[in-house]
């Protein structure tokens, strides 16, 4: 596969805090995603771009959810393109998808609860594995060298979310917070190009949403991770993000800076509602 | 007081990731493999062998196996009892065709066909779960007995339909055949109880372990992130049918010595064995030793409770067993669906902090 081919030649553009956005990573042409009679998502169409925090708002039912499922493979749509750094994306199976560098996590959490919180971390990394089951096996040479490399990368985030107490907990024990914190961890672990989180703050107090935000904050900061985020909050989802696609039943009303959805129209009007007359 | 984790500081992650990290969990487990190895052997009589330590082990091997798929990767499995049989009439098969090749290799060579047909029926896994899959399971035991029985080739045409194990040496000294030596069956039993045991611990504290949990605790998620379900799951089916294949080589060849395969693999041996990681502990390597463990004490000691101490007659006994045996399920199942296994991790959790629990 071709890395970093760019098919925009406008190339990125610089956020209003100076960090500077590249060109298209993902892009996708005219989605249409149907269960039987219901369309779920009407050709839709936007980007992500390199670098960028991209988010999906829109009110319940909108098809953010929908929209996240189909960038990560889990629903085939029946019409429209997804391109992924540039190529036209074949229909793959999702652990293909998430070979290539797409991570995410869950609107309701969705960790492994009979595992430990290492374990569970470790579970990210899997594609990063090339050791056969035989040298697994007898646990010898290549497998445990890799078992290593691995468990330091996990480490890495592990101390990055400041979760280091519960490395060994079994996943089952954990509050919610922690619980939510664990799986962006468990994202991570892969190493993502593309990060993309399901209401990351849903259920969340104050601190733990700001402690949340610092943290997908750092990420695309130190790891230069392309993120796209589904979020409620409005607050954070203004703070937080460089450009925003705003659903309502399942067609795109606003596509922009924070600044632009906030003012447009047709936004205002899918969340606090117009007179009929 | 002396069973603790404080200040055992672990450096390196190697020791961090060890099988036990605890000092005194590592001596028990050398001072086990010794007495196993070095101390039995020589003090072992048919009585020991044949009614408690090799069907111990031998079941020992088959939990394991099914602990593999049942308790790591969450595919309910039906289909021991005729996995089992596929590892005695290939290993027969191989021991008839192949008379100077190695018993050893042949019990290898039979597990790993058992492999193979274990992940072709494996395979329903991918579209079916749970109840459904266990079903399916259920399909290829009665196919698997129904098959050898019907085609006489798999018993080389002998005019009782059972196998019988023909006389093989390892090192000089019989192994299978009614000239074996208690001692010999034990060891051969031990040595692939060992070997089995340390390669299972390994996948399922590395990688593929993982892939296999991830598909239990929650499929669909695992999937998402990177595990791929076809793999994971039809290595799982392999590998859990290579050991019961070893195990079901063993039970033919070293054990009974002669088979009929109804009796010797039929549903209840599926039941039996699936009973055994139930009690011992889904999940759980140690479990399946206990649980194995537990269901080949438990007649005997009833036995000896029952009819030489109590003097009741063997009958009554035997209905007794059955009783207990069911209740002892349903007890487990409600009150501790990880078995023994996590009634022993409960237990050691509790000594690390005795006799100051706070």
């Amino acid at each position: 596969m071709k890395q970093n081919a760019v098919i925009d030649e406008n190339t990125g553009y610089t956020t209003e805090d100076g960090r500077k956005i590249g060109g298209v990573m993902m892009d996708l042409r005219n989605i249409t995603l149907r269960f039987g009679g219901v369309e779920a998502i009407k050709n839709i169409s936007f980007d992500i771009r390199e670098g960028e925090i991209r988010a999906i708002i829109g009110p319940n039912g909108a098809g953010k959810s929908s929209m996240l499922n189909v960038i990560s493979g889990f629903y085939k749509p029946q019409e429209g393109e997804v391109y992924f750094r540039g190529e036209k994306r074949p229909p793959l199976k999702p652990y293909q998808v998430a070979r290539q560098g797409v991570a995410r996590t869950f609107q309701n959490i969705a960790l492994f609860e009979g595992m430990s919180v290492l374990d569970n971390i470790m579970t990210g990394r899997m594609g990063h594995i090339k050791s056969n089951m035989l040298s697994q096996a007898i646990w010898a040479g290549k497998a445990q060298r890799e078992e290593n490399e691995n468990r330091e990368a996990v480490e890495r985030i592990i101390d990055f979310l400041e979760i280091q107490a519960i490395r060994k907990t079994p996943v089952g024990r954990l509050p919610y917070g922690l619980k939510k914190r664990v799986e962006l961890a468990r994202a991570l672990a892969a190493e993502p190009d593309l990060l993309l989180l399901d209401e990351p703050m849903a259920g969340m107090n104050v601190e733990e949403k700001e402690d949340m935000s610092r943290f997908i904050l750092d990420v695309n900061d130190e790891f230069g991770t392309t993120t796209a985020l589904i979020e409620h909050d409005m607050g954070v989802v203004m703070d937080l993000s460089d450009r925003v696609v705003v659903m309502d039943y399942g067609r795109k009303i606003g596509d922009g800076t924070p600044q632009e959805v906030r003012n447009n129209q047709e936004v205002i009007d899918a969340y606090l509602g117009v007179a009929h007359d | 007081m002396l069973y603790r984790e404080a200040g055992d500081f672990k450096t390196t992650y190697v020791a961090d990731s060890q099988t036990f990290p605890l000092k005194l969990d590592r001596i028990g487990f050398w001072v086990t493999l010794a007495v196993a190895w070095l101390v039995i052997p020589f003090v072992i009589n048919d009585y020991w062998a044949s009614s408690l330590l090799v069907p111990f082990l031998i079941y020992a091997i088959a939990a394991i196996g099914l602990n593999i798929l049942t308790g790591y990767c969450g595919q309910v499995s039906l289909g021991t009892g005729g996995f089992m049989a596929v590892g005695a009439y290939a290993c027969y098969k191989l021991m008839t065709s192949f008379p100077d090749v190695n018993i050893m290799i042949h019990i290898v060579l039979a597990g790993g066909i058992t492999a193979m047909v274990g992940a072709a029926f494996g395979l329903p896994s991918l579209r079916i779960k749970g109840f459904y899959l266990a079903v399916a399971t259920l399909a290829a035991q009665f196919f698997l007995v129904w098959l050898f029985n019907k085609v006489s080739w798999f018993y080389n045409y002998s005019a009782s339909g059972q196998i019988n194990a023909p006389e093989r040496f390892v090192a000089g000294v019989a192994v299978t055949g009614p000239n074996t030596p208690a001692w010999a069956q034990y060891l051969i039993c031990l040595f692939f109880v060992t070997i089995c045991a340390v390669i299972a611990r390994n996948l399922t504290r590395g990688t593929i372990g993982r892939s296999w949990m991830a598909i239990r605790d929650m499929d669909i998620a695992a999937e998402i992130i990177g595990v791929n379900p076809l793999k994971a799951k039809l290595t799982a089916f392999a590998v859990s049918s290579f050991f019961v294949g070893v195990a079901g080589a063993l039970f033919f060849a070293v054990y009974l010595g002669a088979v009929e395969v109804g009796e010797a693999f039929g549903i209840q041996k599926s039941f039996l064995v699936l009973f055994m990681i139930i009690i011992g502990g889904l999940g759980s390597i140690f479990g399946s030793f206990a649980g194995a463990a537990f269901l080949v004490l438990l007649p005997v000691a009833l036995k000896w409770l029952g009819v030489d101490v109590m003097g009741w007659p063997t009958d009554l006994v035997a209905h007794f067993q059955l009783v207990i045996v069911g209740a002892l399920i349903m007890f487990f199942l409600i009150k501790e669906p990880h078995g023994l296994a996590q009634l022993w991790r409960l237990a050691k959790e509790k000594l690390r902090l005795w006799p100051f629990p706070y």
